[in-house]
């Protein structure tokens, strides 16, 4: 087999390496429910003025419960969904300004977490990794070329695999299929939506150490979302905590985990089971279920389950503030100097 | 000592149909009054499929069974249709993944919990409501009586499983069969879950199996451990034993590969391949394919189920030598 060129370059860096690959200033999205005959119309605050970004090269993480906008959050990042509200710069470039929707698509792919709903169950494994490319102009034989090198770095022979179909194959198998789909546009971002959760233990593994494989080689960044919170340690160096829409902690991965400053993230990580036979969980950390996100509650959404409950929490919505070192920061009146609560530190002295 | 409450002889469980599957492969399992055990094992491991001979729920039409299951000295597999709904729900109850499916969508909470303490026990309707309330305030449901009139989907993910816990519980059975019970949910409400059914296991004295895929789960409930591949066990001890120093390359294996704890970009240890397809009755070790210590007797027939232990025991050639000192 003749190596051919490469025909799809991939997109160019733009603004160099300090400016981060992924902005996200304000997003907002509520979904109307309800609303029927008499019905009262109700809104879903699915997510609600989140911004963060991504640096380049960097693998960050979004842990959260379900219901709390992680999944709605990558949606709207693919602009698979209109927002209300709110900015999306990849490389310093808005879709519909200087960047047009085809690059970003190119720029920006993603992996989910249903491998088999989100495969065409009537195009052969290789015919579903030559799509993409095909439609951004590359000759079917370069496609097909391309797609049969691609399916030999996530491990699947194409000899065996090429001709098979979806159903054909295992989960975790199909799993690599659409990471090698994703990869095919030569894209500067992934975005992997529980993309290992429905996967066996034994398969997770190998597909967590593909997917830092990859990154090495094709100088991905990626966005991983997850709720299992020992798989977001292992592979992010960032990591955003998510409760009903809203961003309540965001850091370096060791400093949330060694110190986390909001009550919930400490909640989260509490909850994860022991892995010891002598430690285990004793006392559930926080009792009853997320709120639903029609009506979230008041101020901080989380004063409801909060061991640290005080009229402050309801009254105000904190805002993200800095916690001890310089890029960890949490959402909770007990790290914003001077907010009422009492366990806060005081306004303009050190804490 | 009395006979073990459930006493699984050599279970084998095929479909039968447009293919044939051979789901479990002798299977043996033994669980004593008040023990928690745990079936932990991959999907398409046979956990589930021997859960659900225990209660005989498999279609009976399409299912081959051999080998005996004895409930509390009763021959499960012998009983009649009738025997079988007096069976289940008193003595031997269960507990599913997904509650939304599992409870009657047109019946509120309390008619399901009160229907069944009306079957088993004879009860009338008042004292059957006054149970179903007791149930619903017994897994703490917050506001149980206005939750007796709530049907299954007027409540969160957490509130239908507890519900769906009463219920099972309802009759006071002998033995809970719990089929990943938490998988479904979040993690907060998961280990809530989890403490609930440890507690209510100690009142009630009852024993359980507990089904997960989730070694960490397993750890947080189980007091013994059987660790299913391929529709074999390949390993049984305590919890203790299996978690610290198992000896079947699979349950190591799976030890070795959890991300728990491991160095961030640090390789993680696979075992390579994925579980065999299970269209044949094994005639070698399933597990010989993916083993870094196979050799060739492993390929050419079964492998020894090496006794260590009582309740230990070992699916494999390796174990029957010493452990060598390391």
């Amino acid at each position: 087999m003749t190596l051919i060129e490469p025909i799809l370059e991939p997109l160019a860096d733009i603004g160099g390496p300090a400016q981060p690959l992924l902005d996200v200033k304000n997003l907002t999205k509520h979904f109307p429910v309800g609303g029927g005959f008499l019905a009262e119309k109700k809104t879903v605050r699915a997510v609600d003025d989140v911004s963060f970004s991504i640096a380049k090269g960097e693998t960050v993480g979004i842990v959260g419960e379900s219901g709390c906008g992680k999944s709605t959050t990558a949606r709207l990042l693919m602009h698979l969904m209109p927002r209300n509200a709110g900015e999306i710069l990849f490389d310093g470039e808005t879709v519909g300004g200087t960047l047009t929707m085809r690059d970003f698509r190119r720029g920006m792919q993603m992996v989910f977490q249903d491998s088999y709903a989100s495969l065409n169950p009537r195009l052969t494994i290789e015919d579903s990794i030559a799509f993409g490319p095909k439609v951004h102009g590359i000759a079917d034989k370069e496609a097909r070329v391309l797609a049969r090198d691609l399916m030999g770095k996530v491990g699947l022979r194409p000899e065996v695999f090429a001709n098979r179909y979806p159903h054909e194959v295992s989960g975790g198998q199909r799993q690599r299929v659409n990471i090698a789909r994703a990869l095919a546009l030569k894209p500067r971002l992934v975005i992997l939506d529980e993309a290992v959760s429905a996967l066996d233990k034994s398969v997770e593994a190998q597909v967590l150490n593909l997917l830092t494989d990859l990154k090495r080689e094709f100088g991905l960044t990626y966005l991983f979302i997850s709720h299992d919170l020992n798989v977001v340690r292992y592979i992010s160096d960032r990591v955003l905590v998510m409760y009903l829409g809203q961003v309540v902690e965001l850091g370096p991965v060791d400093e949330v985990w060694d110190g986390p400053a909001h009550p919930y993230t400490r909640a989260l990580l509490a909850a994860m089971p022991a892995l010891d036979p002598d430690q285990r969980t004793q006392e559930p950390p926080i009792t009853g279920d997320p709120p639903n996100p029609i009506d979230p509650p008041p101020g901080c959404r989380f004063h409801t389950r909060c061991a640290f409950f005080e009229p402050v929490c309801a009254e105000a919505c904190p805002a993200l503030a800095p916690v001890a070192g310089g890029a960890h920061f949490a959402a909770c009146h007990m790290v914003i100097p001077g907010s009422g609560h009492s366990r806060a530190p005081k306004a303009g002295g050190n804490p | 000592m009395t006979a073990p409450l459930v006493d699984i002889r050599d279970l084998t469980i095929r479909f039968t149909g447009e293919r044939t599957v051979y789901a479990v492969n002798g299977v043996s399992l033994s669980l004593g009054e008040g023990e928690v055990l745990g079936l932990l094992g991959e999907s398409g491991s046979g956990k589930s499929v021997t859960m659900r001979a225990l209660m005989r729920l498999l279609p009976k039409k399409r299912t081959v069974i051999s080998g005996s299951v004895a409930v509390a000295g009763q021959d499960v597999l012998a009983m009649d249709d009738a025997t079988l709904s007096a069976f289940r729900g008193r003595t031997v109850s269960m507990i599913f993944q997904e509650p939304a499916l599992a409870l009657d969508p047109v019946y509120t909470i309390g008619q399901q919990i009160a229907e069944s303490v009306k079957r088993h026990e004879g009860a009338s309707h008042a004292t059957a409501m006054a149970r179903a309330l007791e149930m619903l305030e017994l897994v703490r449901i917050p506001s149980a009586r206005r939750r007796l009139d709530a049907y299954p989907h007027e409540m969160s993910g957490g509130m239908r499983q507890r519900a769906m816990i009463a219920l099972a519980l309802a009759c006071k059975p002998k033995i809970l069969l719990a089929d990943e019970p938490t998988t479904a949910l979040d993690a907060t409400v998961q280990i809530q879950i989890l403490l609930l059914l440890r507690e209510l296991q100690r009142e009630m004295g009852m024993s359980v199996i507990f089904v997960t895929h989730d070694i960490g789960v397993a750890i947080e409930i189980c007091d013994k451990v059987a660790v299913m591949y391929a529709g074999q066990i390949v390993e049984t001890g305590t919890l203790g034993e299996i978690v610290r120093t198992p000896r079947h390359p699979y349950p190591q294996g799976l030890l070795a590969s959890t991300v728990h704890g491991a160095r961030r970009g640090a390789r993680l240890q696979t075992i390579p391949g994925t579980p065999p397809s299970l269209d044949l009755a094994p005639a070698a070790c399933s597990f010989a394919p993916r083993c870094a210590h196979a050799q060739q007797r492993c390929t050419e027939r079964l492998p020894p189920d090496v006794v260590l232990a009582p309740g230990r025991t070992v699916r494999c050639v390796l174990a029957e030598h010493p452990v060598p000192v390391s």
